[in-house]
This record gives structure tokens, C-alpha cells and sequence, in this order.
């Protein structure tokens, strides 16, 4: 009945008076188009008796916060993370855009830390395409999207992209994860369960095989 | 007799139970089986497993992708409600400090407790886990042996259905024949660590879970378990026939809605109620055993949450199955004149001894599981393969450190994925920075499925420095004085999470296994928090005299000869082996015993 990770341990005083500290230093840089939503999260969570059945979609419990030009940035660089290919669809087709801004809009203490990572960052990302290439990053060619995310994604970033490796390196996890989370990504990654059936018959010969077990 | 509001409590029953979860449902099943007439108190909410439990929703069709948060604290599809290591209104408090000397306490506030998102590993303890005194010279001897709990094993294994295979290996003892169920065909990883373990001397065997793999048998298993009586083979063999076996889909955590795996609702409370004996009141939280003039117990005083009146329930005998901390809350709380220190506490040992399992886990990429051709590994929702602990000659000779053992779990396979399935992915394939675009959909499909991972469960010793006490202060929102838990770790526990480590990373490599973890870390890192195995027990210990104990070998009190545990308080010692299982042999052991003192007027 064990899994290995730690729940976060921030208690929800420290939490509100962190976020509370970090919404004020939003509230100071927010001097442009594209502005972190200085405003902290009043919402409330589901409770701790959610009808469990029952299917959500971001929005569902608690307000999407993103404003449009965060979104479309949000929508341009999750398509650069997880673009379509022949046999599976963009993170944007599956929704993961709605689900970064649910992440971020979470009343809940462990998401604060990853609200203010991804405003700023995307207010950083627009800022960036806009000195480079004199556009915001939703509206850049694929190959300038992926030239700004390269650099923010090399082993060694330089200097100057170094303190906005990390915002990438967790925006592509949420990315990732979201969009292997979907009906879609699953069977993109290759997950063929979830389906209920009268018999489990083992691995199959041919995996047996591949592993010298047969 | 039913799910009940308060207005509808009978005037007296035969027994009061406290708990719903494994310990009080075993109980409200023997007793409402024979005739008696039962009363429940449980402190959460009705809960409907058959429309309640989200067993195919993906992660995408919850709020944050299902992952944990404050409210549902394993997951938002896990099958606990109003339940946590914190709950708001219900503190408890730590005397320590120091993160490493606390405990955390798990409460599962609904029908069913705790049953409902156990991953139904049912191991039996073996005769060594019962005479660690003996053995060892250290921890506590039962006062019963494994012979004497054995028959109850065989009934609860055919009552609750539990698949596996008989190993003769030693102090993991067999069921008698026929009492299993066959045991689901192994994973590929779980086959891979068969032979590869071999290299480091690791036996993987098939695993024991309270999972239904075919239908049981409901034209033979109720006559074996009611002999002589008809209406209850009658009730039990309809039960059974309401259970489908695994559709070999999701994990157990969430619940079963064909009832395939065990929880206490769907086989211990379905049929109990069926008898007509059993009322439960849900929304009860007990406060108080009450006790007559002679010191017998009279029932038990509790707060009606849904209008936070007082009510009583009263009953011949009294079975405290609250869960080991909470039961031992109750009995603290339980103060007279002729109790000053708690019920049932002459020995002053109530609250003492708590133990939780001894955990710690270590995981690898095996890259000989790239490019497997793509298959459902889903199976019966958790493992279907266990290590158990094979180094008795080592560790009787006192080579390793620390006395009992420990076995590891698996995780492995083509799991359904989760925001976090990919976390890691650059460390694991030798990636330098962060991987995204094309490169990244074709990596994912090469890495997604090589993860290969052990959780150990491990013996801990009863301890000086690990019990719990009333806050002197701090009560709950009912007024209820809360619990203060002192932790402490010794050289035995750390000693064996060092090896644990150790042991697993050789499994691993001898599998090719990547291990990322660098191997120098400090067991008190690794070592998982008192409480969050979620395995406590002890704090009203069953022993020889009432000096040293606070039940006799039935778990009745020595000191009040009508109040009886049933959940993990009374446990002695720990095994390696999870505790639900001997919970639910102890619990249907101990029913007996009431009835046997009860036809004999003893209670």
C-alpha cells in the first residue's frame, strides 16, 4: 500500500504568506502586455470527499487564471515540446495548454511553487522572442521557437538562459506528463491497458524473446 | 438490520464494535454468522464501492491529472475519501521535532477503513515472526504461535479469497491445499528477476494478494467455514456469488466495483448485514468505553458528526477495531477511578511498543526491456511477485545487524502513465539537458516501460522510544483529546535499510539495471517515516501476564474481561509481512473466544 513519494510538506500558513511574497514580486514587474496575473488564488480545492467517477476537465473546480496572451504562448510552446507526428497528435490537440493553466490556477500549496516559475517564465519567453526576433514566441517560426528552447534545454546553458533552464525543464515535464496522461498519449507511449478482460494471459512469446526468457 | 441513522440504535446489543475496516468486519462477520446481534460504529461516511470507486478513469479525467494533494493525499483516484495523514479538525501532535522522530498517522474516515485502498498484499507471518524473543533475544514473544493462528489463516484465505502459490519456503508458510487461488501468470520483469536474481541469491516467488482470479467456490467454501450451519453457508454462498473474479484491469488502490478484490464492505459487511444482526451507524466517532460498577465495559459513548450530539451504545461485550493508534486513543481516553492512567491500562503499557514496517525503495532502467514488443502488462492491479526473505541462517547467527527480515515488492511494467512517468527520462538514457520535440515522443516510447523498482517491508523492533500518549493539551474539533507520538529509529532499523539498499541494487544490476541513486546515502534518508508505510501496530500488546501486556492471547484486556482489540494494537511484534491478513486471523480467532466466554456466562 506504498508509494515512494513524499506528499509536500509545506504547511498551508507558510504556503499562503510564500505565495502571498511571490504574488507582490509579480505585482512590481508587472509592467507589460503579457504581465503575471499578480492576483493570488483564492479558489478552493475539491474537498477531501470528491465524487471520484465523475470526469473533470480543466476549469471544472476551480477558475483557468492564464490571460490570452499567456495562453497562446502557453499553447505555441507546448506544441514545440510535443509536436504532432504521423501517428500522434500536438500536446495543444489533447488540451495540455487547458492543463498547465489548471496547474498553475491550483488553490493547492504544492502547485504555488510552479505558478510563479511559469508566469514569469513565460513573460521571460515572449520578452525574449520579442528581442530576438522582434515577435512574441507564438507567433515565431518554428525553427525560432525551437532555437530559444534549445538554448534553454543545452546541458550547459549559457549565462544568460541559465536562470530560465529550470521554468523550461518543468514546463516540459507538465507538458510530457499531460499529455501522456490522455486516451491519445497513451497510445503514443505505448500503453495498451486499461482495457478490462476475461483472461490475463502473461507476456506475449515475442516479449518473452526479446528478454531471453523464451 | 441495516445501514443505520442514530434515532434507530437498538437499546442493547450483543457486541459494539468500533471500526468497519479489516479487524471490525472479520468481527461483525464471525459474530453475526453465529446469531449474535452487533452494533458498528464507524467514524466516516457510508461509502458505496459498487458507484463510488473510479476504476477506469484516466489521469486526464481528474483535476491535476490525478496527482496527490492535500484532499486526496495518495491520489485523487485512490479509494479513500475524508481520509489523510492530515486531516483538517483532527490533529495530533509529535514531542520531537526532528522529521526522523515523528510519526505520521494515517486515518481512513470512511466505511470499510482502511480496506479500501490497501494493495491487498496478504502474506501470513511464519512461526519465527511470532518468537522474535526466542529467536532473537530481542522484541517480544507472542503468547500463541503460529500452529495456533494457522486454521484462522486457512478461513480467512478462503473467506476473502487470496491467490498465490504454496513455496515451503522457511517462516513463509504454506496454505493447506486447496485454500488458494491459482496465481496470475508472471510479468516479463517479474520473470527477468526470477532468473537474473538467481545470480545474487534472490528467490521470486509468486506473491499472495486478496484477489480473486477465478469465481470461488460457493458450493463447497461455506461448509468448510460454517460447518453445521445452514443459513450461514446460505448468505455466504450468495455473497461469493455476487464476486467476479479480476477483469485484469487498474490498480487495486481505486477500489473494485466487481468486488474481485477484498475490501471489508464487499465480503466481511455484505454478508453480515444479510444475516440480520449487524447495524451499522456510520458518522460515529467514539470518544469513550463506559464501564458499570463492577468494571465491566458497558458500550461506548460516541459524537453523531452529521449534529454533533452525544449518543451511547450499549452491549454485552465491547471490540475496539478503530485502527492500533486510534483504539489505543480510545482506552487513554477511557479514564475513571478505577482506570486513572486509561482502561484497561494497570500494566501502564497501553499506548507503548508502536512499530511500523521498515521501508525503503531503489529503482533502475533496464535497458534489455528496450523495443518489447508492445503487450497489456495491467494484470491484477499490483504485483503478482514478491523477494521474500530467504537470509534466516545469516541473520540467526547475528551477521547482518539486525534481527526478523524484511521482503521487497515489486514495481514494474507497462503501467498506465502518469504525469511523472517521464520525470528522470535524460538521467536514465545518458541524456545531457532536457529532452523536447520529436527526439523527445520517440525517447519516451524507448524508455516507457524499463523501469524496474523495489519497495522492502521490513521487521521493525518494538522499541522504548516509540509509543504515544494524550496530548495534555490539544483536543480535536469534538472536544476529544488528541494523540502525542514519540518516534525513534534504532541502529536495527537503520542497519537493515543499509542492507535493504545494498540487496536490491545487486538485484537490480544483476538485471543490467542503470541504478541513478548513488549508493552512499545515509540509511535515516532513505528510510521511509515512521507511519507512512501505514503498517503501524502494537500500542495494547497481547503477552503472557498482564504485568507486561494489555490482552491476553484472545486480545481480550486483562484487565476487563468483556472489552476485546481486533485491529493491529495487540500485535506483539511485527513480521515483515503486511499486518492486514493476521489482522483479520487474530480478529476471527478472537470472535470465537467472546462467544465461547459468552455461552459459558462468562461475559
Amino acid at each position: 500500500m506504498s508509494t515512494s513519494d513524499d506528499l509536500p510538506r509545506m504547511d498551508r500558513r507558510k504556503a499562503l504568506q510564500w505565495m502571498l511574497t511571490a504574488t507582490a514580486t509579480m505585482a512590481v514587474r508587472d509592467t507589460n502586455l503579457f504581465a503575471a496575473d499578480p492576483s493570488p488564488i483564492k479558489a478552493q480545492g475539491y474537498g477531501p470527499d470528491p465524487a471520484m467517477v465523475k470526469v473533470y476537465k480543466p476549469g471544472d473546480v476551480w477558475p483557468l487564471t492564464l490571460a490570452e496572451p499567456q495562453r497562446r504562448t502557453t499553447r505555441a510552446l507546448c506544441d514545440v515540446i510535443m509536436p504532432a507526428d504521423e501517428t500522434s497528435p500536438s500536446a495543444s490537440a489533447l488540451g495540455v495548454p487547458d492543463f498547465i493553466d489548471e496547474w498553475i490556477s491550483s488553490p493547492y500549496p504544492a502547485q504555488a511553487g510552479d505558478r510563479r516559475h511559469i508566469l514569469e517564465g513565460l513573460q521571460w519567453i515572449d520578452q525574449e522572442a520579442s528581442t530576438r526576433f522582434g515577435k512574441a514566441f507564438a507567433d515565431l517560426a518554428l525553427e525560432q521557437q525551437t532555437a530559444i528552447c534549445s538554448d534553454l534545454a543545452a546541458a550547459k546553458p549559457q549565462p544568460e538562459y541559465k536562470k530560465h533552464a529550470s521554468f523550461f525543464k518543468r514546463f516540459r515535464d507538465l507538458t510530457a506528463g499531460g499529455y501522456y496522461t490522455t486516451p491519445e498519449g497513451m497510445k503514443a507511449i505505448g500503453y495498451v491497458g486499461n482495457m478490462p478482460s476475461a483472461t490475463f494471459e502473461g507476456p506475449p512469446i515475442e516479449a518473452l524473446k526479446h528478454v531471453g526468457l523464451a | 438490520m441495516p445501514i443505520i441513522s442514530a434515532d434507530k440504535l437498538q437499546d442493547s446489543y450483543d457486541v459494539v464494535i468500533v471500526g468497519s475496516g479489516a479487524g471490525g468486519g472479520q468481527t461483525a462477520y464471525t459474530l453475526t454468522m453465529e446469531g449474535l446481534k452487533v452494533l458498528i460504529l464507524e467514524a466516516g461516511r457510508a461509502f458505496d464501492v459498487q458507484s463510488e470507486v473510479a476504476m477506469l478513469q484516466l489521469p486526464s479525467q481528474a483535476p491535476l491529472r490525478g496527482e496527490k494533494t492535500p484532499d486526496k493525499q495518495y491520489g485523487f483516484h485512490d479509494c479513500s475519501i475524508n481520509s489523510g495523514w492530515d486531516i483538517p479538525g483532527e490533529p495530533y501532535t509529535n514531542a520531537n521535532k526532528e522529521p526522523a522522530d515523528q510519526f505520521r498517522w494515517w486515518r481512513q474516515r470512511m466505511m470499510g477503513g482502511r480496506t479500501n485502498h490497501w494493495g491487498r498484499i496478504a502474506l501470513r507471518n511464519g512461526p519465527y515472526d511470532f518468537k522474535p524473543r526466542t529467536r532473537f533475544g530481542l522484541g517480544f514473544d507472542w503468547p500463541i504461535g503460529y500452529d495456533e493462528i494457522a486454521p484462522y489463516y486457512d478461513k480467512v484465505e478462503m473467506l476473502i479469497g487470496v491467490f498465490g502459490t504454496n513455496e515451503g519456503l522457511e517462516n513463509s508458510p504454506n496454505s493447506s491445499p486447496g485454500v488458494l487461488q491459482p496465481a496470475p501468470k508472471l510479468r516479463v520483469g517479474e520473470l527477468y528477476a526470477q532468473k537474473h536474481g538467481r545470480k545474487v541469491g534472490a528467490h521470486v516467488a509468486s506473491i499472495h494478494r486478496a484477489v480473486l482470479t477465478k469465481p470461488q467456490d460457493a458450493d463447497t467454501l461455506p461448509a468448510k467455514l460454517h460447518p453445521g450451519n445452514a443459513k450461514a453457508q446460505s448468505i455466504l454462498a450468495d455473497s461469493m456469488r455476487t464476486r467476479s473474479p479480476c477483469f485484469w484491469a487498474t490498480d487495486c488502490h481505486r477500489g473494485c466495483a466487481i468486488r474481485a478484490n477484498y475490501d471489508s464492505q464487499t465480503v466481511h459487511l455484505r454478508p453480515a448485514l444479510a444475516t440480520g444482526n449487524l447495524d451499522i451507524l456510520p458518522n460515529a466517532m467514539a470518544r469513550e468505553v463506559t464501564l458499570d460498577k463492577q468494571g465491566k465495559a458497558t458500550g461506548i459513548t460516541f459524537i453523531n458528526k452529521t449534529n454533533g450530539s452525544e449518543g451511547h451504545a450499549t452491549g454485552r461485550a465491547v471490540v475496539l477495531a478503530a485502527s492500533s493508534q486510534e483504539s489505543v486513543r480510545l482506552l487513554l481516553n477511557s479514564k475513571s477511578n478505577a482506570f486513572p492512567q486509561g482502561l484497561a491500562n494497570s500494566s501502564g503499557k497501553v499506548g507503548k511498543y508502536v512499530t511500523d514496517s521498515v521501508s525503503s525503495s531503489l529503482s533502475a532502467y533496464i535497458p534489455a526491456f528496450e523495443g518489447m514488443p508492445i503487450h497489456n502488462e495491467d494484470g491484477a492491479g499490483g504485483p503478482h511477485a514478491y523477494v521474500p526473505w530467504t537470509l534466516h541462517a545469516k541473520n540467526i547467527k547475528g551477521e547482518l545487524g539486525f534481527p526478523g527480515g524484511y521482503h521487497l515488492e515489486f514495481t514494474s511494467g507497462r503501467q498506465m502513465p502518469s504525469l511523472t512517468t517521464l520525470n528522470g527520462i535524460e538521467s536514465k538514457l545518458g541524456h545531457e539537458g532536457v529532452l523536447f520535440g520529436a527526439k523527445l515522443k520517440e525517447e519516451a516510447r524507448r524508455y516507457y516501460g524499463c523501469q524496474l523498482g523495489f519497495g522492502a517491508q521490513g521487521t521493525m523492533l518494538p522499541n522504548d522510544g516509540s509509543f504515544c500518549e494524550l496530548d495534555p493539551e490539544l483536543k480535536d474539533q469534538w472536544g476529544i483529546p488528541v494523540l502525542r507520538f514519540h518516534w525513534k529509529w534504532t541502529d536495527f532499523e537503520l542497519n537493515q535499510v543499509k542492507h535493504q539498499q545494498q540487496r536490491i541494487r545487486e538485484l537490480l544490476e544483476a538485471m543490467g539495471g542503470k541504478v541513478a541513486a548513488k549508493a552512499d546515502s545515509e540509511p535515516a534518508k532513505l528510510i521511509r517515516r515512521g507511519g507512512e508505510v501505514i503498517h503501524e501496530v502494537g500500542g495494547a500488546i497481547m503477552g503472557a501476564d498482564r504485568e507486561s501486556s494489555v490482552t491476553n492471547q484472545w486480545s481480550q484486556t486483562w484487565d476487563v474481561k468483556n472489552l476485546f482489540m481486533a485491529d493491529g494494537a495487540p500485535f506483539a511484534s511485527t513480521a515483515d509481512k503486511n499486518p492486514t491478513l493476521t489482522i483479520m486471523a487474530l480478529a476471527w480467532r478472537m470472535a470465537d473466544h467472546l462467544m465461547d466466554e459468552m455461552k459459558k456466562g462468562n461475559i
